[in-house]
């Protein structure tokens, strides 16, 4: 195909996310040429369904709170491998980042005294989640997007970007496709921001939207970039369960901050048995401390008991829910119970929970107000991604930028709930303002290698050659099925391994998919694209995954079951070499004494 | 419940095209968007369908299911009569572009149009608004842009004012904005001119249609004509503004 349009800018940014959008608004702010380039509608990306909060350590709430809790919390909440520097970024810059947005317009529920409320989330020391009521995302998104249409920024809707252009080592812009037309596009430009999202689309119970298909982590992976700690992923303990319909649908973990709690079959709350030795101590040890707990924060008064143990981190609270329901003590579904209609009013829950209340009325016939709700772990996160450097969000390739969930290290091995929305901000703004500034610091923009582009957009349209492949919706499924069930909450070296063999035969039969119809908006077709992205990236979480034997954070090997102390000092790096795909370990940097000493005092 | 189902969906662009018959099987609280997107996988892998969250949050998959403006991934299929086929066709009030997906890029660019906010100068000092004035502006910021009331307002449905009109959809944006406690910002002479607010004869298709049940036209437009009339129609503003022109 000889035919594509071009385009040219100082960055472009792919993902209009949180991340993408904060990129591009900092970026052009910066002086920077900037396009922002996005598979859906503007406004429709992920960052919407976000719904809990943004943390950020603005003691608004709770005075004891400050950014040193924040980066202890986040390293213990990531098991310690957290890139350090990431995790104090983080902390110290998202109060600012969060008060800016209000400065653009963005509306959070208040205190009483007229300032941003702050609620409860697991892991997180002291009420920390800025909020609007379940609908968080959302209210952050429009910020960025009605701040960022006068930005100066130019918005490419709709299209795909398949691959990374390179001028030698450094980056020469991208390729993709519009949606609609099916027409091939290259932007040029001086820096890439990738901020792409995740890969939950490879598991079959998700609570990510058909854009999560790894693009970016594959992209930068195909580049020649590292990827880092691609062996974690994490499992939202509460999904929907039933009907089939909204299996995976996310639950906010803003019902158990607002004092929801789990229940077992036979009415226990198991989650005071499943307190792990790292936080023994931390949370309440009696239904009564956990009751006067939430009592205490309801009445807007700093708790002086500890948390209930269902404000644990979601790894935690995960695995529990799964055992649970293994040991037969689950709910007629498959999950556990989620109770909030016993702790709070009809109305406070209608108030603080709107979304939820309406979700469950909708689609699963249940009155949250009046029954518990059934829940089990959906996929729902992506700790690993492109290896960035923490002040620039640079990665290992020249002129390659990634932000937000597809970039890797700020949480190690799981995440704080709260922290992604916070993430996007902080990164989000250091990609652009480096992006920019990178850009401005190169004098001539790189060449476009024209057979590249050519390979590229050949190998796009050969689905419409393959008239005996079978249908892609069939193959992904399969692959889908694969990481369910052999490379999900809880893994074993032969599972790891059988599922490497599944990719073998999975990607010959990708590799001839068939595509009916023609390249106009033709969802077929652009899935048989993904299917490359997602088999990759698939096997890149495998690989990391066998490499690791040990349990840590949103990793849990059957065969290892404890954490070991040698695994807690290094963070696996994975690559493309000539030979495949390759797991390389790399030690932890040393973390300055102060921060060390931060981690220490309770 | 019956197993199977019969879905009729729009196949086709802005000048031509068919309603096609697919039978659907059923599955347990299954939505439209489940019987489109069963349809796409097993008979029509290249239906064209927006969707995002399947949650009612992003607002994507706007369609017109039986006549009625729904978000189909909020549409039980169990709502409707067994045995009966469910038409599934496009927002009428948009050019289509292929199958169920419509052009609604004029609504982004409308939206350009309206000033962004701008906080007041506050002295330096934390901005403080009460939750109560919190509550007045949230109910508009729940808006997840899903263009059904845009769809449905005879304006642009019947008489296609796109050039003149801006539609619900802006109303209720600029509403969060101008009602904002410490928007600094008038967007009143927008509205009346280039927005055509007066177009607007507050039939209310909009709120009945809105899927976050948003009052549009009481808590949106009303009060916006109310301020538009004050700021240009108001006697006393007139008289004032002759004797003392800008």
């Amino acid at each position: 195909m000889d035919k594509y349009q071009t385009f040219e800018y100082d960055v472009i940014v792919v993902g209009a996310g949180g991340a993408g959008l904060r990129a591009a608004i900092e970026a052009s702010a910066g002086g920077a040429k900037t396009a922002l380039v996005c598979k859906s509608l503007l406004g429709k990306a992920h960052t919407v369904m976000a719904e809990g909060g943004v943390a950020a350590a603005l003691h608004n709430v709770d005075t004891r709170d400050d950014w040193k809790v924040h980066f202890r919390d986040t390293m213990k909440g990531g098991k310690f491998l957290n890139q350090w520097r990431m995790a104090q970024l983080h902390a110290q810059e998202a109060p600012d980042r969060v008060r800016e947005l209000e400065e653009w317009g963005a509306v959070f529920d208040r205190t009483k005294d007229g300032r941003m409320l702050q609620r409860n989330f697991g892991g997180h020391t002291y009420p920390r989640l800025a909020h609007v009521g379940d609908r968080t995302g959302l209210e952050m998104i429009r910020t960025l997007q009605d701040k960022g249409v006068h930005a100066g920024i130019d918005v490419h809707m709709e299209c795909t970007i398949r691959s990374i252009l390179k001028d030698g080592e450094r980056v020469a812009g991208c390729f993709g496709y519009q949606r609609e037309s099916g027409r091939f596009v290259v932007f040029r430009a001086k820096s890439v921001v990738l901020a792409t999202g995740g890969i939950g689309r490879c598991w079959e119970i998700t609570s990510n939207s058909w854009e999560y298909t790894a693009d970016g982590h594959a992209m930068a992976m195909w580049a020649g970039a590292d990827l880092i700690d691609m062996e974690f992923v994490q499992f939202h303990p509460t999904g929907m369960v039933w009907p089939p319909s909204v299996k995976g649908t996310l639950i906010t973990e803003g019902v158990r901050g607002e004092g929801g709690v789990l229940l077992n079959s036979e009415g226990e709350r198991f989650m005071f048995d499943n307190v792990p030795e790292m936080f023994q101590g931390d949370y309440a040890e009696t239904q009564e401390e956990a009751t006067q707990w939430v009592q205490e924060v309801i009445a807007g008064k700093q708790a002086t008991v500890r948390r209930p143990p269902e404000l644990l981190t979601r790894d935690v609270v995960a695995r529990a829910i799964r055992k649970e329901v293994r040991a037969g003590r689950g709910s007629p579904h498959g999950g556990v119970f989620l109770d909030i209609a016993s702790r709070r009013s009809a109305e406070e829950i209608k108030k603080k929970l709107p979304s939820m209340y309406h979700q469950f009325k909708e689609l699963a016939d249940v009155d949250i107000t009046t029954d518990p709700m059934e829940v089990g772990p959906t996929c729902h996160y992506m700790m690993g991604g492109i290896r960035v450097d923490p002040e620039t969000q640079q990665s290992t390739m020249p002129g390659l930028f990634a932000a937000g969930e597809s970039a890797g290290g700020m949480h190690g091995s799981n995440r704080l709930g709260g922290n992604s929305l916070s993430d996007l901000l902080v990164f989000g703004k250091r990609a652009g303002e480096h992006a920019a500034k990178y850009a401005s610091e190169t004098n001539s923009i790189g060449e476009i290698n024209a057979d590249e582009v050519q390979r590229v957009a050949g190998e796009s349209l050969k689905p419409f050659d393959d008239s005996d492949g079978e249908n892609p919706y069939t193959v992904h499924e399969e692959l889908r099925t694969v990481m369910q069930n052999l490379v999900g909450i809880v893994r074993t070296d032969e599972d790891l391994r059988s599922a490497l063999g599944e990719f073998e035969e999975l990607r010959e039969r990708a590799a001839k998919v068939k595509v009916d119809g023609n390249i106009q908006f033709n969802p077929g077709w652009h899935l048989a694209l993904d299917l490359k992205n997602m088999l990759d990236i698939s096997e890149a979480v495998t690989r990391a995954a066998l490499e690791r034997t040990e349990s840590r954070g949103g990793h849990t090997r059957e065969d290892h079951p404890g954490s070991d102390d040698e695994w807690g000092k290094v963070n696996n790096i994975v690559r493309q070499t000539d030979s495949g795909i390759g797991v390389f370990r790399e030690p932890l940097s040393e973390m300055p004494d102060e921060l060390r000493q931060l981690l220490n005092s309770e | 419940m019956a197993e199977e189902a019969t879905v009729k969906i729009y196949r086709g662009d802005n000048e031509s095209g068919e309603m096609v018959e697919y039978k659907i099987p059923l599955v347990p609280g299954m939505v439209v968007l489940d019987a489109v997107h069963t349809a796409q996988a097993m008979q029509a892998p290249d239906l064209a369908v927006r969707w995002n969250c399947k949650a009612g949050k992003c607002g994507s998959c706007s369609g017109e299911v039986n006549g009625k403006p729904k978000l189909m991934c909020m549409d039980r299929m169990d709502k409707y009569p067994d045995g009966e086929p469910i038409t599934i066709r496009p927002m009428k009030s948009f050019r289509v572009l292929k199958d169920l997906a419509c052009d609604v890029s004029w609504n982004y660019e409308v939206n350009k149009q309206i000033p962004a906010f701008k906080m007041q100068d506050t002295g330096g000092e934390e901005p403080k608004f009460s939750q109560e004035e919190a509550d007045r502006v949230q109910e508009f910021r729940k808006c997840i842009e899903c263009f059904l009331c845009q769809n449905v307002c005879h304006v642009l449905r019947e008489h296609d004012k796109k050039e003149e009109f801006g539609g619900p959809r802006f109303f209720v944006r600029a509403a969060g904005l101008e009602m904002h406690p410490l928007d600094d910002e008038n967007r009143l002479g927008l509205l009346k001119d280039e927005l055509g607010l007066g177009y607007c004869n507050i039939t209310k298709c909009c709120t009945e249609v809105c899927p976050e049940s948003i009052t549009i036209t009481d808590n949106a437009i009303i009060p916006l004509k109310e301020r538009v009339v004050d700021e240009f129609y108001d006697p006393v503003k007139k008289l004032l503004r002759i004797v003392f022109p800008k």
